[in-house]
């Protein structure tokens, strides 16, 4: 047998796993107690952002489709009801409250954190009503889900960005439970990271829609 | 620690695969070719465009049948050669830049070949009709095709599909709309007869679902897709009597879905068009 | 390690039903998976027997299948146009997306993802459960709709509107259209947390030395094929949403306006159908590649255990795997070349297309250049995995006919095209399905499956598959449409009865030929002989732990990975395998001290060309 002299030589990048089975992360991950953590990759952060690229492609289908057809010769924009701009400005609100939150968070300032989780949600709460709204503004016009082309896609990318981001309250509502309460700054980060990529994503999403929908 | 366990049998198994590829693969495939050239093929070939459509068959047929033995060959050397026997050991060999970037390179120069070969028949195919082409009108329905020529104004009418008569009645089965003077010599027909060497532009309706429009002697498909019109034109070469078949499913009649088409001289279409149209 | 023994004691504590069957057990829920694929593609088989029975006899008189689909059927035996649709319609379905997807990603992936990179499980265990457990209620629901009024749908797998979108163009436009959208629907979700799951886990679980370049290819193919998945499928989800809209809420986005159906006017306007065609195609072709991938990575994988010979060309595999899953995305056009598309748009795909051809030639090379001066033992493994090559090739080199507009203009819609995507796509996937089997049945249930009955099926499916598919070209050759009920309506496809009476037999004989493997299977299952540990004496990691592993995988302490996984007939080396969990210094020599060389297998990469011994 040659000398050992090359045994157990650990590769760059690699680090040690922790068990699912368990639940609960390796060593390899943060786990100190510093006040401002360095956000570490966790299983949850790579996951919202597949779920964020999945998401992505569902919303390029429709919205390809909906560029195509637009360029048809038929083609008329419906009225926009204004209730729209106040709830861009919500969900916009929306965004920026949770990076308050991500900021208190970052200094494991709980209670800062969790108000402005809370703030969060109720400003996505809002925006889910004002968008409501919104569709109780056209069927009073008498604009239904068929009534024409554009109307069809006014209701179906509303009602599918508005059902993401009724799971974006969900997990906003995890966030308020859990991040608080969690022992250290990153691990709060931990869990409110994910959500506020999710979130920003769908806050992101609805400008994007927003503005084939009525502007371009 | 022991070897897999002793590789009695496995050259006899490797030779037999090995003689399976060569026999079944290599030899049933070219002889089923062979028989295939006499019994189960192509039509011969009725429109200018389907012979080069035809030559570029024939030529990506004889490359990939040469790929397809020779790999073939290969693949059955190996497994004849290289079953295990005795105590030798496998090549400990899993890298060769040259060996790699041969078989690259020339499968892409083959590539390129052809597809700049296809590109040339597809451009052609698709090219601008020449100014004498005729034009007619195809209309696909479930389950039967109708054809419109434009009459002596060239012009083809509108139509309504609210005009449509229902199945079954005589009437109006295209849905002229006699509001438009255009329409008033339109000849609509249940056949389509086409002039011998005259190219002709076909514009392709569908009143229902996806139907295709198929023509097997002159190398001609297209979707006929509802909702929009397509046009394509091809020259039939030889005189007589061709079928249509649909090539995309439409429905439980797709399989009954059959036209005929009658190319011949011009005169002779001329005068069959006037007895069409009273 | 208090993870381990936590796993056990958690194992313990289970009962039954979370241990079997609500089980979040990744290796628990590849075998349901796979059970459940073996199952549904019993019954996408019989639909084929349906389908090979009516074009080899039209309007024949089957009173005994009769008995078997009593509405399928007139009162004198003769099988019905709709419900032949339907038949070729489910078919289609189930072997695309119930039986290979579901074997291949959920059953293999879940199974081997975990096992080939040293983790305990996959990232997310419950989300794991949750995606086989929407799998049997999209079952349910698409053969529920074999028995609504109107049956199943008939617009075929690929749906194209407005045969699909208006409920009087079919008799299966109806209720069975909406439960195929629906189900379809269901099993998307299920391959989305599947795939984002299986990417999640070899991003972060892979155990420590297990870096990227070291992992076995079959676990590279699983991992760009879960990539592919969570890209794709979104776009069917939205056409199927879309479609179901227009369907039942009246809106258009694929109805274009004045249809008549049935003499009835259609009130839809101002849709597109290309846009249908667009999306599905957008989806239709990566998921082709979903469905070889897993295959390609299996086939590597046995080549080299069986060929005992290091796999060929490691980088430039994972490199075509990853070219083909790109190139993937670009090439739908050439299922819509005579759809009416713009002819330059044609032009662009079959560049695109032709493109995706070199690395699968690359791919295909490297195989056989494994096959050179191995040693190679035919297994029943061994003997599919040799099979698919040749399938690959046969089906590939058919592709370079329809990647040409001007050439797949005449074959569109042929028996051609189903000739091709049958070697290509079905019967490869199919013998990377079996070869896989065969291959890790000893690790999923702890014992061996026969070798005899092994290499019965695969010589009776081998020449099986060649005889029914081989002359399908031919029948495209002289211009048979695909999907039809009867080709006996024209005079031009007359000359064709017997050559689709032959390929009916063939067919017949190749279903037959599944029984031995279904009763290889079982009775292997409870009667075959305990399996060791690593019977083929293989390098990757799910052959160091047990037959079949347990619960945790790895006892109390995690694999560490020190070698890429295919150090097979080591020269100087005792054994003709060093497993990856052997460090460089520890590996036992025939003759004396390891030269520097050699330890090109030890280091991050793989070897490199010149690296190794001359």
């Amino acid at each position: 047998m040659p000398a050992p002299t090359r045994t157990l030589e650990r590769p760059p990048g690699a680090q040690e796993p922790g068990g699912p089975a368990t639940g609960g992360r390796g060593p390899g991950g943060s786990g100190g107690g510093e006040q401002t953590a360095v956000p570490a990759t966790t299983p949850a952060r790579i996951a919202v952002w597949l779920l964020v690229g999945a998401i992505t492609a569902l919303f390029a289908a429709f919205t390809s489709t909906y560029l195509v057809r637009r360029g048809e010769a038929d083609w008329r924009v419906g009225p926009l009801p204004p209730i729209l701009w106040l709830t861009t400005a919500i969900i916009l609100a929306s965004s920026i409250a949770l990076q308050q939150a991500r900021r208190h968070g970052q200094r494991a300032a709980m209670t800062g954190l969790r108000i402005w989780l809370v703030v969060t949600t109720l400003l996505g709460l809002a925006f889910l009503a004002g968008q409501l709204l919104a569709w109780r503004q056209l069927v009073a016009t008498g604009i239904y889900l068929a009534t024409n082309p554009h109307s069809s896609f006014f209701y179906l990318l509303t009602g599918a960005h508005g059902l993401h981001l009724a799971g974006g309250i969900g997990a906003l509502l995890y966030a308020v439970r859990r991040a608080p309460a969690a022992a250290t700054a990153s691990a709060a980060l931990d869990v409110t990271d994910p959500v506020a990529t999710y979130w920003h994503f769908l806050t992101g999403l609805w400008v994007y829609l927003f503005v084939i929908l009525y502007a371009i | 620690m022991a070897e897999i366990p002793a590789p009695t049998g496995e050259r006899r198994t490797g030779r037999l695969l090995a003689t399976l590829i060569v026999v079944m693969i290599v030899l049933g495939g070219v002889g089923m070719t062979l028989l295939a050239r006499r019994h189960w093929w192509m039509l011969p070939v009725a429109s200018a465009h389907g012979v080069d459509v035809d030559r570029l068959i024939y030529t990506t047929f004889a490359v990939t049948g040469i790929v397809f033995v020779l790999v073939h060959l290969l693949i059955a050397g190996f497994v004849w050669r290289y079953g295990a026997h005795g105590t030798g050991r496998a090549a400990y060999w899993h890298d060769d830049r040259t060996l790699e970037l041969t078989y690259t390179l020339v499968p892409a120069a083959v590539l390129v070949t052809l597809i700049s070969m296809g590109a040339v028949v597809w451009a052609r195919v698709h090219s601008p009709a020449p100014a004498d082409a005729t034009v007619v009108e195809v209309r696909a329905e479930q389950f039967g095709w109708l054809f419109r020529y434009p009459g002596p104004d060239g012009i083809f009418g509108r139509v309504d599909p609210a005009l449509i008569s229902p199945p079954g009645k005589p009437g109006n089965p295209m849905g002229l709309d006699p509001a438009d003077p255009a329409s008033a010599d339109d000849i609509v027909t249940r056949e389509l007869h086409l002039a011998v060497n005259r190219p002709v532009r076909v514009r392709i309706r569908s009143k229902d679902v996806i139907h295709s429009f198929f023509i097997p002697a002159f190398r001609v498909k297209q979707d006929a897709v509802p909702g929009m019109t397509v046009e394509i034109w091809f020259t039939p070469t030889q005189e007589g009597s061709y079928e249509i078949a649909c090539a995309q499913l439409c429905g439980i009649g797709h399989y009954i879905m059959r036209g005929k088409v009658t190319v011949e001289s011009e005169e002779a279409v001329l005068t069959w068009l006037a007895q069409q149209s009273h | 390690m208090a993870v381990a023994h936590g796993a056990v004691h958690e194992e313990h504590r289970l009962g039954f039903i979370r241990r079997y069957i609500f089980s979040q057990d990744h290796k628990i829920i590849g075998i349901q998976y796979m059970m459940t694929s073996l199952f549904m593609a019993a019954v996408g088989g019989v639909l084929a027997m349906l389908i090979r029975m009516e074009l080899g006899w039209p309007g024949g008189h089957w009173g005994v299948a009769r008995w078997l689909f009593p509405g399928g059927f007139s009162s004198d035996g003769v099988l019905k146009p709709d419900f032949y649709l339907a038949v070729v319609t489910m078919h289609g379905s189930i072997m695309i997306f119930f039986v290979l997807t579901t074997a291949l990603s959920g059953g293999f992936g879940n199974f081997l993802i975990p096992l080939t990179i040293g983790a305990r499980d996959m990232a997310f265990p419950f989300l794991n459960m949750l995606s086989y457990w929407l799998y049997p209620p999209a079952i349910v629901v698409l053969l529920s709709s074999f028995f609504v009024a109107g049956g199943a749908p008939n617009s075929g797998w690929t749906a194209y509107p407005p045969l699909s979108a208006l409920r009087n163009a079919a008799p299966g436009s109806g209720l069975g259209q909406t439960l195929w959208l629906v189900s379809l629907a269901i099993l998307i979700v299920s391959f989305l947390f599947g795939s984002l799951n299986y990417i999640t886990t070899v991003l972060q679980l892979r155990t420590r030395g297990m870096s990227m370049g070291r992992m076995p290819l079959v676990t590279w193919a699983q991992f760009t094929t879960a990539i592919l998945m969570l890209l794709s499928f979104p776009v069917l989800f939205a056409a199927v949403v879309m479609l179901l809209f227009d369907r039942h809420l009246g809106t258009s986005f694929f109805v274009p306006s004045g249809l008549v159906v049935g003499g009835q006017l259609v009130t839809h306007q101002g849709g597109n159908p290309l846009l249908w065609q667009h999306l599905f195609w957008f989806l239709g072709h990566p998921e082709v590649y979903v469905l070889i991938l897993p295959p390609m990575g299996i086939v590597s994988e046995i080549l080299a255990v069986h060929g005992r010979k290091p796999i060929f060309g490691y980088k430039a595999m994972v490199a075509s795997i990853c070219a083909i899953a790109f190139l993937s995305f670009l090439v739908w056009g050439h299922h819509m070349i005579v759809s009416g598309m713009n002819p330059l748009v044609g032009t662009a795909f079959m560049v695109t297309t032709l493109a995706i051809a070199i690395p699968s030639a690359i791919k295909t090379f490297n195989w056989v250049a494994t096959l050179w001066r191995a040693r190679i033992h035919f297994t029943p493994a061994m003997l599919f995995a040799i099979g698919f090559v040749s399938l690959f090739i046969t089906g590939g080199l058919t592709g370079i006919f329809l990647g040409s507009p001007a050439v797949d203009t005449y074959f569109h819609d042929t028996f051609f095209i189903v000739a091709h995507f049958h070697f290509v796509m079905a019967s490869a996937a199919l013998f990377g399905l079996f070869g896989g089997l065969y291959h890790w049945f000893p690790k999923m249930f702890g014992r061996m499956m026969d070798e005899r009955l092994g290499k019965m099926h695969f010589w009776l499916t081998f020449v099986g598959i060649y005889a029914t598919f081989f002359p399908m070209h031919f029948l495209g050759m002289a211009g048979e449409p695909r999907r039809y009920y009867s080709p006996q309506m024209y005079d031009f496809l007359r000359g064709l009865a017997g050559l689709n009476m032959f390929v009916s037999v063939a067919a017949f004989g190749l279903g037959l030929a599944q029984l031995i493997f279904i009763y290889n299977f079982l009775r292997s299952l409870f009667r075959g002989p305990k399996a060791e540990r690593n019977p083929w004496h293989a390098n990757t990691l799910e052959w160091q732990t047990e037959s079949p592993p347990p619960h945790g995988n790895w006892g109390a302490i995690l694999p560490t990975v020190h070698r890429w996984p295919y150090d097979y007939s080591v020269p100087d080396a005792m054994d003709d395998f060093i497993p990856q969990t052997v460090p460089a210094a520890a590996v036992p020599v025939a003759g004396g001290a390891l030269d520097d060389g050699l330890q090109g297998g030890a280091v991050d990469e793989p070897p490199v060309a010149g690296s190794e011994r001359t």
